[in-house]
C-alpha cells in the first residue's frame, strides 16, 4: 500500500456546513515527487492544513491513512512525529524563541517519540553541528538561528526557515505549500536542491505550487489539478507545461462538460 | 476531530506542603496595642521602636481599606496571627536549624543554591528569620548582611538614620500594619565602590495556617556599589487565608546601583500586600525585577524616586494570573531630577479566570526636564474566561520629556500553537513555549538559575490548563 492514501476526503470548515473539501483521492508514497497545481481559493492549503490536523477543519467523510494508520485519529503534533511535515504558506511568528532553540525542542519531542516515549535530547554540540550544516546547506547566515523564530523574517526568509525545519526533522512525506512562492531566484535553486537533497527513499514530498519554475528543479512524477476542492485532473509533468501556457480555463469547461 | 490530550496533572502547586507546628513563641490572634507590646518585648526592642510601632498602629486603625485595586473584602485581621517565632536562635549553619524546617528549605533548593551560586542567605520562616549567612571575604569587605530584627540591636545609629525614611507608615493602610508589626526582613549594607558580583538571596516562608508575614526589608547600596538581591517565597496551601505585607525601602546613593527581583509564588490563598520604594540619587541606578506568579490577590507596584541628576529606574513585572488569582501590580516611577530616565516593562498572562491588571504611575516633576521614559506594557489571555486592564497614570510637569508608552492585549492563537504542533511538540509544550517567548525580554534579564525557575514555574502554570 503507498505510504499516503486519501481516500474520498470531504472537509468542512470546523462548526459550518461550509464545504472546502469535496471528495479528494490521491495516492503517493516516499520517493514521489507530487505536485498540486489549482487556482486560487480552490482548497490546496485547506487540503495541506486537514492532512496536518488544524483545528480549524473538520473531516466529513472519507479517510487518510498514514503508512497504514488512520492519520485522522492523530494530533497535529502526533502527526509530525509520525512523519509528516508541513511548510506553512504562512508561517506564524514565536516572539522570543530563537530558530536554534525552537528546532531543537523540535527534534527533541520527535526523538522522545509517543506520548509516553522516554526523553532523549539530542546532546547539544552534535545538535549545532547538524543544523549548521543544515543552514550552510540552504546558504542561511549563521547569526539568524539566535532570532526570534520568523519575527520580522522577510517572506523568503520564513520560506528558507520552512525547509531548515523540514531538513532537520527529516519527515517522510513533506507538503510544500507554495514554498516557492516569495523566493528570489537564487533562493529558489538554493532551496530546491535542498529538497532534492532529501527526496530518496526516505522522503516523498507533495508540492504545492502556481509556477512551472520550481518543476523544473524539482521534478514531480505527477502533477494533480485542484478545482474547487476537488482533483479534477491528474498527469504527468507535461501538464505544468500546458497549464502555463493555457491557464485553467480549458480545464474548467472540461470539468463542466 | 483532535484526540483527547493525555490529562497529567502537572499543574499541581509544588509546594503547598506543611510541617507540623513548634513554635517557641506564638501570640493569639488578632491585633491589639498587647500583640505589638508583646512584639516588641520578645524582641528586647528601644523604647523608640515601640511608640514607633503604636503610632503607626493607630494610623492603620484610621486608615480606611483601599477603595481600588484588588478585592480585599475577604481579609479577616481578627483571625491572623501576627507573630510565631519558630526556633529559638537564628543560626548561621544549617546544623543548627530545627531538622523539620531544615527539611523544608532543603526541599526548596536553598542550602543548594547557596553553595553553588549566592554570596549569601537569609531564610525566614513564620515571623523570624531563622538562618542567615554572608561569604566571608564579603563581610570582610564591611558588607552588612542580618535580619532586620538584628541590624536595630547591633547597628541601630545606621538603622534608626534610614528606616521609614523612604516609607513612612503613613504611606497607605498595609505600610501602617507592617510598620507596626514587622518582623525578620533582610538589612543591607554595601559600602561605597564595593560590587557583590553574586546575588543575596532571602527566602520567605510561611507554614502555619492564618499566618500573618510583616518582614522589613532595608537596603543601604553607597556610593558607586552594588548588589543583587533576590526573594523568592511560597506558602502551604490552606482552606483559609493567610497574609503578607511586606515594606521595602532601598536608598542608592551617588553612582550605585541595586537590582531587586523578586520570584513570587505563594499558595493561592495568600493576600500579598507590598509596598516597595526606592530612592536613586546622582548617576545611581535601582532595577526591579517583579515576578509574581502566585497568591491569592497581590497588589504590588514597586517604585523608584529618581532624585538625583541622570538616575535611572527600571521595573520589569511579570504576572501570572490562574484560577481565583488577582494580579494587580505594576509599577510606580516619579522623575524629580533632569535627565533622569526610566523604563517600565510589563507582561502579564491570564488564564483559566484569573485576573491581571497593570497599574503603572509616571510622574515627571517640574524641574526634571530632559527626562526620558518609556512604559511598555503587554497582555496576554489564555482563555476567554481570563480578564486583563491596564491603568496607566501619567503626569507630566516639566517640559521637554521625551515620554512613549505601549500597550498591547493579545490572545493566545489557536493557530499559533497548531504550527508549533505540526512540528512535534505537544499542546502544552507549544503554549507553554509562546508563554516563555512572550515573558522572553524579562527572563533574559534574569541570571540563569532565576531565568530557568521562572520558565519552569510559568511551564507548570501552563500544563495545569490543558486536559
Ligand atoms: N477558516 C476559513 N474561514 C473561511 N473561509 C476559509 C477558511 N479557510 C479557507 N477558506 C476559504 O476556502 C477556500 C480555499 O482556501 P485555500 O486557502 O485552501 O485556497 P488555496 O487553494 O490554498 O489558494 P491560494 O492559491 O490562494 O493559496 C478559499 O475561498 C478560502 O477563502
Ligand atoms: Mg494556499
Amino acid at each position: 500500500m503507498p505510504d499516503l492514501v486519501i481516500r474520498n476526503l470531504h472537509a468542512n470548515i470546523t462548526g459550518t456546513d461550509t464545504e472546502l473539501l469535496k471528495g479528494i483521492d490521491l495516492q503517493m508514497s516516499k520517493g514521489e515527487i507530487h505536485a498540486i497545481m489549482g487556482p486560487n481559493g480552490s482548497g490546496k492549503s485547506t487540503l495541506s492544513h486537514v492532512l496536518m490536523g488544524h483545528p480549524g477543519y473538520e473531516v466529513t467523510e472519507g479517510e487518510v491513512l498514514f503508512e497504514g494508520q488512520n492519520l485522522l485519529d492523530l494530533a497535529a503534533d502526533q502527526r509530525s512525529r509520525a512523519g509528516l511535515f508541513l511548510s506553512f504558506q504562512y508561517p506564524f511568528a514565536v516572539p522570543g524563541v530563537t530558530v536554534a532553540n525552537f528546532i531543537r525542542m523540535a527534534v527533541n519531542a520527535h526523538r522522545k517519540g509517543g506520548p509516553d516515549g522516554v526523553d532523549n535530547p539530542v546532546r547539544i554540540p552534535e545538535f549545532r553541528k547538524q543544523i549548521q550544516e543544515a543552514m550552510e546547506l540552504l546558504e542561511i547566515d549563521k547569526s539568524m538561528a539566535s532570532r526570534s523564530l520568523n519575527d520580522g523574517f522577510s517572506g523568503g526568509e520564513k520560506k528558507r526557515f520552512e525547509i531548515l525545519q523540514m531538513a532537520m526533522l527529516q519527515p517522510k512525506i513533506a507538503i510544500l505549500d507554495e514554498t516557492d512562492s516569495g523566493l528570489d531566484i537564487d533562493a529558489l535553486r538554493i532551496v530546491s536542491d535542498g529538497i532534492n537533497r532529501l527526496v530518496g527513499p526516505n522522503m516523498g514530498t507533495l508540492i504545492i505550487t502556481h509556477y512551472q519554475r520550481i518543476l523544473d528543479y524539482v521534478k514531480p512524477d505527477q502533477i494533480h489539478v485542484l478545482m474547487d476542492g476537488r482533483i479534477v485532473r491528474s498527469g504527468g509533468a507535461e501538464l505544468a507545461h500546458e497549464l502555463e501556457t493555457s491557464g485553467y480555463a480549458d480545464i474548467a469547461k472540461e470539468v463542466v462538460s | 476531530m483532535a484526540p483527547e490530550t493525555a490529562d497529567v496533572d502537572l499543574g499541581e502547586y509544588k509546594w503547598g506542603f506543611h510541617d507540623e507546628e513548634n513554635p517557641v513563641i506564638k501570640i493569639e490572634r488578632g491585633l491589639n496595642e498587647d500583640v505589638i507590646r508583646q512584639i516588641s518585648a520578645h524582641k528586647g526592642e528601644p523604647k523608640w521602636m515601640l511608640d514607633f510601632r503604636l503610632d503607626a498602629y493607630e494610623i492603620f486603625l484610621s486608615k480606611p481599606m483601599p477603595n481600588w485595586g484588588a478585592d480585599l473584602s475577604g481579609i479577616d485581621f481578627d483571625n491572623i496571627f501576627y507573630y510565631l517565632k519558630p526556633a529559638e536562635s537564628n543560626a548561621r549553619s544549617w546544623d543548627d536549624v530545627p531538622e523539620t524546617i531544615k527539611n523544608t528549605f532543603e526541599r526548596l533548593g536553598i542550602p543548594e543554591a547557596e553553595r553553588k551560586f549566592l554570596a549569601g542567605v537569609g531564610a525566614q520562616y513564620e515571623s523570624e528569620v531563622i538562618y542567615h549567612s554572608l561569604k566571608k571575604e564579603l563581610e570582610d569587605q564591611g558588607i552588612l548582611f542580618l535580619d532586620t530584627g538584628q541590624a536595630l540591636l547591633e547597628h541601630e545609629d545606621l538603622f534608626r538614620e534610614h528606616f521609614a525614611s523612604i516609607i513612612p507608615s503613613a504611606d497607605n493602610k498595609f505600610s501602617a500594619l507592617n510598620s507596626a508589626v514587622w518582623s525578620g526582613g533582610s538589612f543591607i549594607y554595601v559600602p561605597p565602590g564595593v560590587r557583590i558580583e553574586q546575588p543575596l538571596q532571602a527566602y520567605f516562608r510561611i507554614n502555619a495556617e492564618n499566618m500573618g508575614q510583616f518582614e522589613r526589608t532595608l537596603i543601604i547600596v553607597d556610593e558607586g556599589a552594588y548588589v543583587h538581591y533576590v526573594e523568592g517565597c511560597t506558602a502551604p496551601t490552606y482552606s483559609s487565608d493567610s497574609l503578607h505585607s511586606a515594606v521595602v525601602e532601598i536608598l542608592v546613593k551617588k553612582g550605585g546601583r541595586c537590582r531587586y527581583t523578586t520570584i513570587q509564588n505563594w499558595s493561592n490563598n495568600v493576600y500579598n500586600l507590598v509596598t516597595k520604594r526606592a530612592v536613586a540619587e546622582e548617576d545611581a541606578t535601582m532595577e526591579w525585577v517583579d515576578g509574581n506568579l502566585g497568591s491569592k490577590v497581590t497588589m504590588k507596584y514597586p517604585a523608584v524616586i529618581l532624585k538625583g541628576e541622570r538616575a535611572h529606574g527600571e521595573i520589569l513585572s511579570i504576572a501570572f494570573a490562574g484560577e481565583g488569582q488577582h494580579q494587580d501590580a505594576g509599577g510606580k516611577v516619579t522623575h524629580v531630577a533632569p535627565n533622569t530616565t526610566s523604563v517600565i516593562t510589563s507582561k502579564s498572562i491570564s488564564k483559566d479566570g484569573g485576573r491581571s491588571s497593570y497599574r503603572g504611575l509616571l510622574r515627571v516633576n517640574k524641574d526634571a526636564e530632559g527626562s526620558k521614559s518609556k512604559v511598555v506594557c503587554d497582555a496576554l489571555i489564555i482563555d476567554p474566561e481570563s480578564r486583563t486592564d491596564t491603568y496607566p497614570y501619567i503626569n507630566i510637569m516639566a517640559d521637554q520629556v521625551d515620554i512613549g508608552h505601549e500597550a498591547t492585549v493579545s490572545k493566545l492563537g489557536e493557530e499559533q500553537i497548531y504550527y508549533l504542533m505540526s512540528r512535534g511538540l505537544s499542546e502544552a509544550e507549544a503554549s507553554a513555549l509562546i508563554v516563555a517567548g512572550f515573558v522572553e525580554p524579562i527572563t533574559k534579564e534574569l541570571p540563569l538559575e532565576y531565568a530557568v525557575e521562572l520558565n519552569r514555574l510559568i511551564q507548570l502554570q501552563m500544563e495545569g490548563s490543558v486536559g
